[in-house]
């Protein structure tokens, strides 16, 4: 393999590694500062069991996304050398930012929160949350504004004495339109993952409680699912549909704008070979994708393809990946300029289905509570815990076809922006050997496997295990200013 | 001033808020199977003094590697590519020491337990000598290229100065660290943390000094004797008021040596920021002075990031400064409640 191979496989594994924890982390926070709210609020207790349930089922997952989100700080400097020195005056702002802004909010109110309990008075404590709430969105959006940077590139001139992209509005980079689209799909389909994970546990455990109830004979478990977990699976639920009406309305701006900006990326996610007017929508294709010789379109449906492009059904003509391919060819010298056809077809698709796991569990879960009922069919408890995967599966997917539908190009061009601006990600690779990135590649391999098992084993044991039972008395009792028996946590 | 000259500057102030904070956070994940080799809730007691701090500290680090990226992509692009292999010793000791600390209390089980200490004393040992290791390279100068790239394997890495750099690091963090639990533990932990500090105080002071001293008469200027007095004035300051149980001087003490040591680093590393072997030309330098090479961004890049940092830099001290605040009483062995964690294997149901 060569050098941009193996760096490109590192950069890939460590990133979608991330996200998986990622979108969990950026939803999750804000719902569980809101159940901390709705404890501080109502007062009723069951609101701040469930708050410090998925409280420690986002630091197990907080702990794996911090870890992980270090190696990519340094990562650009160490396999992508070149790539570092081209943008990085317009590239390390944003990074610099999001440490400046959001890592040093989130990291120290998250600390706040943990140990904070019963050292901070009950408002101040929730404002800790919510502060770590806002600053995992705030990071997202920084990080985003410098990926968008990579895929349309704006506010920035080439410099030809340097030969570096050179700053020159900041505020352009930060309102990129890509930018402003991405952002709001990337959230949509993190709240989507934590309501998903929220209703899927809730739904669970809910079916238990009730199945227990049934085998006991009492009624103290049933009670349980209908106070506590009915409410938070309703709140899971509505948090999809609002998720999922937002990842629908984004993802059609961005595809629209993607169409404009980067049309590559957008004729090979259809397979579409020829520059065609009015084409049809591909739904299922066979061949071996790679390339447009061997791709044979099996269903297609009229209408659909120039509406997602442009907003209307006729009088639309796309670019084919050929044409494009020649185009390129001309402009930038020779070279391969399509991305790997079948990795962006099935992404793309794959990305947009696996939504459909989430969905399935709200339609399902609004009928079986349905008028105040508490359910009890184990196939409700089985989708329930299915479902909790799909949103990972879906994220991972849209990542991928994003990042794999701009290759080769590591700085897509911009077709409206500075035309010397671009740039391959053959030139971006760092002039370190092939052998080095491999130990690498093979080091964050074995250990993100590792770490991956543990987090799964923690995560599922807490799940299992349940909230704390209720206590006897209300509420821990504040005693700042004596001398505290314990702490209220300690690791 | 010039904004090359004051972001040379702030990075420095990021990578010293660094050694100073995480110093101790690095002191305490080593002496933590140390002090508490006959005793779990010891070993708690030493894990939890840096519990609610240890995140943010680490976010100096970050930030200091965003700067870098920003303000010198140069920098950033040629030191980590050229690092490459030392970096990643250090990134898998802080991504296990990050999950270790994490998860350590979530199961009650000795071995878990056990693997957590081996994460976290991978993520403590291997940066607290790294450092040392790398900046003392990086003030020597490597063999930079005519292409800008470091040439020479991990192996070059290791001559005499850069490993006696690395040896200060890890005891200066090490003292630091001790005296940080001397300073946030009472009753027996505080007695242990000070028989550390008597034991390792002489040698420590020693190895500074000389690292200190070689130095300055290697690579410094005029005023870097000014961080090198400091340094040693500081490590005076810690040794005095640790015999006399004066934890608050001690650390301010060993605080004031971190500070200065790594002043005296970016001040002998001035204009430079990675000064090459091979050709004074192909050095990379703040704003490309005496034939070197610029390692800046443009000018409207670094004032638009002055701004953010004028106004960030200084609200984050004061809302880290209040969770110091918050955490300031000591924690003795009576305080740390019983293991909460579950059991390694779910009971039968």
């Amino acid at each position: 393999m060569s050098v941009v191979d193996v760096a490109r496989w590192q950069f890939g594994i460590t990133t979608v590694y991330h996200f998986i924890f990622v979108p969990l982390t950026i939803g999750l926070a804000p719902l569980v500062a809101g159940m901390q709210t709705a404890w501080v609020v109502t007062g009723k207790e069951h609101w701040k069991r469930l708050t410090k349930f998925f409280g420690k089922l986002f630091l197990i997952n907080f702990a794996l996304g911090v870890a992980t989100g270090i190696v990519q700080e340094f990562q650009f400097g160490m396999g992508w050398s070149e790539y570092s020195r081209f943008v990085g005056d317009v590239f390390g702002a944003p990074l610099a930012m999001e440490a400046l802004v959001a890592f040093f909010m989130e990291s120290t109110f998250l600390g706040l929160w943990i140990f904070g309990w019963d050292r901070l008075p009950k408002k101040v404590h929730l404002a800790c949350i919510w502060l770590v709430a806002i600053g995992v969105n705030a990071s997202a959006y920084f990080i985003i504004a410098a990926n968008s940077f990579m895929q349309h590139p704006v506010g920035a001139k080439y410099n030809p004495e340097t030969g570096r992209a050179e700053l020159h509005s900041i505020w352009e980079v930060i309102t990129n339109v890509t930018t402003l689209a991405a952002f709001p799909h990337v959230v949509a389909g993190a709240f989507l993952t934590s309501g998903t994970f929220v209703a899927g546990i809730a739904g669970w455990w809910m079916v238990r409680r009730v199945r227990q109830s049934q085998q006991n004979g009492d009624t103290t478990h049933i009670d349980e699912a209908r106070t506590m977990w009915r409410p938070v699976a309703k709140l899971g639920m509505w948090v999809i549909v609002f998720s999922a009406v937002a990842l629908a309305i984004t993802g059609d701006i961005q595809g629209k704008l993607m169409f404009k900006q980067q049309p590559m990326k957008m004729a090979s996610a259809e397979s579409l070979c020829h520059t065609e007017t009015d084409p049809d929508f591909s739904v299922l294709t066979v061949g071996t994708h790679n390339n447009c010789d061997s791709v044979d379109h099996l269903i297609e449906v009229p209408y659909v393809l120039p509406f997602l492009a442009e907003g209307k059904i006729d009088g639309v003509t796309l670019q084919g990946v050929n044409d494009l391919q020649a185009e390129y060819n001309a402009k930038y010298g020779p070279g391969d300029y399509r991305p790997n056809l079948f990795v962006t077809y099935w992404t793309f698709r794959a990305m947009i289905t696996w939504m459909a796991g989430s969905l399935l569990l709200v339609a399902a879960g609004l009928w079986v509570l349905r008028r105040g009922r508490v359910p009890d069919q184990k196939w409700f408890a089985w989708l329930s815990l299915l479902a909790i995967a799909t949103p990972f599966l879906g994220n991972s997917a849209g990542w991928v076809f994003t990042e794999m539908g701009r290759q080769p190009w590591v700085v897509a061009p911009n077709p409206t922006g500075d035309p010397n601006i671009h740039m391959t990600v053959q030139q971006g690779v760092s002039g370190v050997s092939a052998g080095t990135i491999l130990t690498s590649l093979i080091v964050f391999t074995l250990l993100y496997g590792i770490l991956a098992i543990a987090w799964f084993y923690l995560m599922k044991r807490y799940v299992v295990e349940g909230p704390e039972p209720a206590p006897t008395d209300d509420d821990t009792p504040k005693m700042t200013g004596e001398p505290v028996e314990k702490l209220s946590f300690a690791y | 001033m010039s904004l090359q000259v004051f972001w040379f500057l702030l990075v420095a102030v990021l990578f010293i808020g660094y050694f100073v904070l995480e110093g101790f956070d690095y002191g305490v994940g080593m002496l933590m199977p140390i002090i508490g080799r006959k005793s779990e809730v010891k070993k708690r007691v030493v894990l939890n003094t840096i519990g609610p701090v240890w995140d943010g500290n680490e976010v100096w680090l970050l930030t200091a590697g965003g700067a870098m990226f920003a303000a010198f992509p140069e920098w950033y692009a040629s030191l980590f590519s050229g690092f490459y292999l030392a970096l990643l010793l250090i990134l898998v000791g802080l991504i296990a020491r990050a999950c270790a600390i994490e998860w350590r209390s979530k199961i009650n089980d000795d071995k878990w337990r056990r693997w957590c200490d081996v994460g976290i004393g991978l993520g403590s040992w291997i940066p607290a000598l790294a450092w040392g290791l790398a900046f003392a390279n990086i003030v020597h100068g490597v063999k930079l290229n005519e292409k800008r790239q470091i040439e020479g394997n991990l192996f070059d890495l290791l001559h005499p100065y850069a490993l006696l750099g690395g040896l200060t690091t890890l005891l200066l963090f090490l003292l630091h660290g001790a005296i940080f639990i001397s300073l946030k533990t009472g009753g027996e932990v505080r007695d242990d943390a000070q028989a550390i500090i008597r034991k390792i105080f002489v040698p420590t002071a020693l190895v500074v000094a000389v690292f200190g001293i070689w130095t300055q008469l290697a690579y410094g200027n005029g005023w870097t004797w000014i961080p090198l007095v400091a340094a040693v004035i500081g490590l005076v300051i810690a040794g005095f008021a640790a015999t006399q149980g004066r934890d608050g001087w001690a650390f301010t003490g060993t605080a004031l040596t971190i500070l200065a040591a790594t002043a005296l680093l970016f001040g002998s590393l001035f204009p430079n920021v990675l000064p090459s072997t091979i050709d004074a030309a192909y050095s990379l330098s703040v704003d490309g002075r005496d034939g070197t090479i610029s390692a800046s961004s443009t000018h409207y890049t670094l004032v638009v990031m002055s701004w953010v940092a004028v106004v960030m830099v200084p609200l984050v001290l004061c809302y880290q400064a209040w969770t110091y605040w918050v955490f300031r009483k000591r924690l003795t062995m009576e305080q740390i409640p019983a293991p909460i964690g579950l059991p390694l294997e779910s009971a039968k149901k």
